[in-house]
């Protein structure tokens, strides 16, 4: 219980230097774009046919209990916004946290025990600014964009799945999804994985900048990256589940 | 006003006298691990100095205290006339072009070329150089390490040895006055391990450098040092020539000679 304690703590000092050090000048654009580019092309595919076959099954197993009721029309309705609001966000971020949060607890560790990060220090190049800031900032940014592009096929995936029993025509479903949708189911949605990509790139830089000398402490790093930042994605998807509900916004 | 003659006159004092490094009461603690206590080094230029210590005495922890990566708890490093505990970042960064260090485990960037690893400390030194000066610069620090036609290799590419080489060059490229190794032949084999040996003296004589070489590979040291310290208990226990220490009577002494 103690170690959690100080673990929480520890992080929350290295999350605290992020927003120190990205005030600083000369920002680290090169390196910033190349982790854009390679977050997004490391789980573009995983994500979009994630979000595709999950628009595909939930609207199939919705529709029996729906047709119970005699409300198969809703079924429209009712998947957009559990697709938007929750599945969606939740599972790009998983996604994520498996892939991108490892990936950066893999290589940084590895850099960290090899003494790259020291070698960039000596020089002239802070490592923070460099390594941490640049992909902080970077998964910060892409996962609310995969997240809208795993909305956005998990509603193809919906509307495939309606028509797998039923027939709900294109424009009718389009029409039925958008009229459900307001701003208050997506702005929320989408804010919330600003903080997820935050606390992904940021468990898996703190992992990573602590790993301990010796191979299977990279492995380790690796790993309880992902299990920290699933852990803190379900965790702020509560708060953000309970700040929307006092604020009222549905 | 006062402050600064006294300045000046300590610069020169330093420049005068023939120490480029001279490190006094040096003490640094992990906790409870108390690693150096009161460690006093002086480097001359021109010098090899060999430090000697078991593995886990601290003699990585010396050098990177000299490069600023840690810094000590007491006592003073004077390094080319400053006191590198108390330099900001910009100032460390000037005095780091000027100290290269080679790391143990190479340190090499695992996702560039051998030219990007080469030109890393080129650019981030903000040193003004054109595209052909830089090109030139890569090829002649990998020339002088006899690994010119690696350049557009990934170090994942090259051997023990070689890495060790390209590590060298990135060192190099900035033509430092002082260069730190850190344990140069550990983990290489007994031939490689010569080879590097004889490459820091060719490095030495070329480029004009001082050395603190740390290690315990005695055929190493045999080959490189000047001078031997001895680190024991975080103390500089013995110092003097290798042919000194090898017929020293003391048993903590005479360990490192068998
Ligand atoms: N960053 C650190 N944090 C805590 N302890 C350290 C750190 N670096 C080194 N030490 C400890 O200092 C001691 C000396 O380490 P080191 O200088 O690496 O030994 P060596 O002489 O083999 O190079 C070891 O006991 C090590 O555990
Ligand atoms: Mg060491």
């Amino acid at each position: 219980m103690k170690d959690i304690i100080i673990e929480i703590g520890l992080i929350t000092k290295f999350a605290g230097r992020f927003f120190r050090e990205i005030i600083k000048p000369r920002f680290e654009f090169a390196e910033f774009a190349r982790q854009c580019y390679y977050i997004g092309n490391r789980s573009l595919p995983l994500v979009a046919i994630t979000a595709f076959i999950m628009g595909l099954v939930i609207t199939i197993q919705s529709r029996p209990t729906l047709v119970e009721f005699g409300a198969q029309a809703w079924l429209p309705k009712m998947v957009s916004v559990s697709l938007v609001r929750e599945i969606a966000p939740v599972i790009t971020a998983l996604i994520c946290a498996g892939k991108i949060g490892s990936g950066i607890g893999a290589e940084l560790g590895s850099m960290k025990v090899t003494e790259q990060i020291d070698a960039m220090d000596v020089s002239g190049t802070n490592p923070y600014k460099f390594l941490v800031v640049t992909r902080v900032m970077a998964t910060t940014f892409m996962i609310p964009i995969l997240a809208i592009l795993a909305d956005t096929l998990s509603l193809y995936g919906g509307y495939l799945g309606a028509n797998i029993r039923g027939v709900v025509s294109w424009d009718l479903y389009w029409s039925q999804v958008f009229d459900t949708l307001v701003y208050s189911d997506i702005v929320p949605s989408v804010t919330k994985t600003f903080f997820f990509g935050f606390a992904i790139g940021i468990i898996g830089c703190y992992k990573g900048f602590n790993s301990n000398k010796g191979t299977e402490g990279v492995g380790q790093s690796a790993n309880s990256a992902v299990v920290i930042s699933s852990l803190l994605v379900f965790i702020l998807d509560l708060l953000a589940v309970q700040i929307t509900d006092v604020l009222n916004l549905n | 006003m006062k402050a600064e003659s006294k300045k000046e006159i300590f610069k020169e004092g330093t420049v005068n006298s023939n120490e480029v490094i001279s490190i006094r009461n040096l003490y640094m603690a992990f906790g409870e691990n108390k690693v150096l206590n009161g460690f006093d080094f002086d480097l001359h230029r021109g010098e090899n100095i060999v430090v000697l210590g078991k593995s886990g005495s601290g003699k990585s922890v010396l050098i990177k205290c000299i490069i600023g990566l840690l810094k000590p708890d007491k006592g003073s490093i004077n390094v080319l006339g400053e006191n590198v505990p108390e330099l900001n970042t910009t100032d460390l960064d000037k005095m780091r072009v000027k100290v290269g260090f080679l790391f143990q485990s190479n340190a090499l960037y695992d996702s560039m070329t051998v030219r990007e690893n080469l030109e890393f400390p080129l650019r981030r030194h903000w040193i003004n150089t054109s595209k052909m000066e830089v090109n030139n610069l890569v090829m002649e620090a990998l020339t002088n390490v006899g690994l010119p036609h690696t350049v557009d290799m990934m170090p994942s590419e090259l051997s023990g040895g070689m890495r060790k080489r390209v590590a060298l060059a990135r060192t190099l490229i900035l033509k430092p006055e002082i260069i730190l190794y850190d344990e140069p032949t550990t983990g290489l084999d007994p031939i490689t391990g010569k080879e590097i040996s004889n490459l820091m003296l060719e490095v030495q004589k070329k480029y004009n450098t001082s050395s603190i070489i740390i290690s315990h590979d005695i055929n190493c040291v045999k080959i490189v040092a000047n001078r031997i310290v001895i680190l024991i208990d975080g103390l500089c226990y013995a110092t003097g020539t290798y042919v000194q220490l090898q017929n020293s009577k003391d048993k903590k002494v005479k360990q490192f000679f068998e």
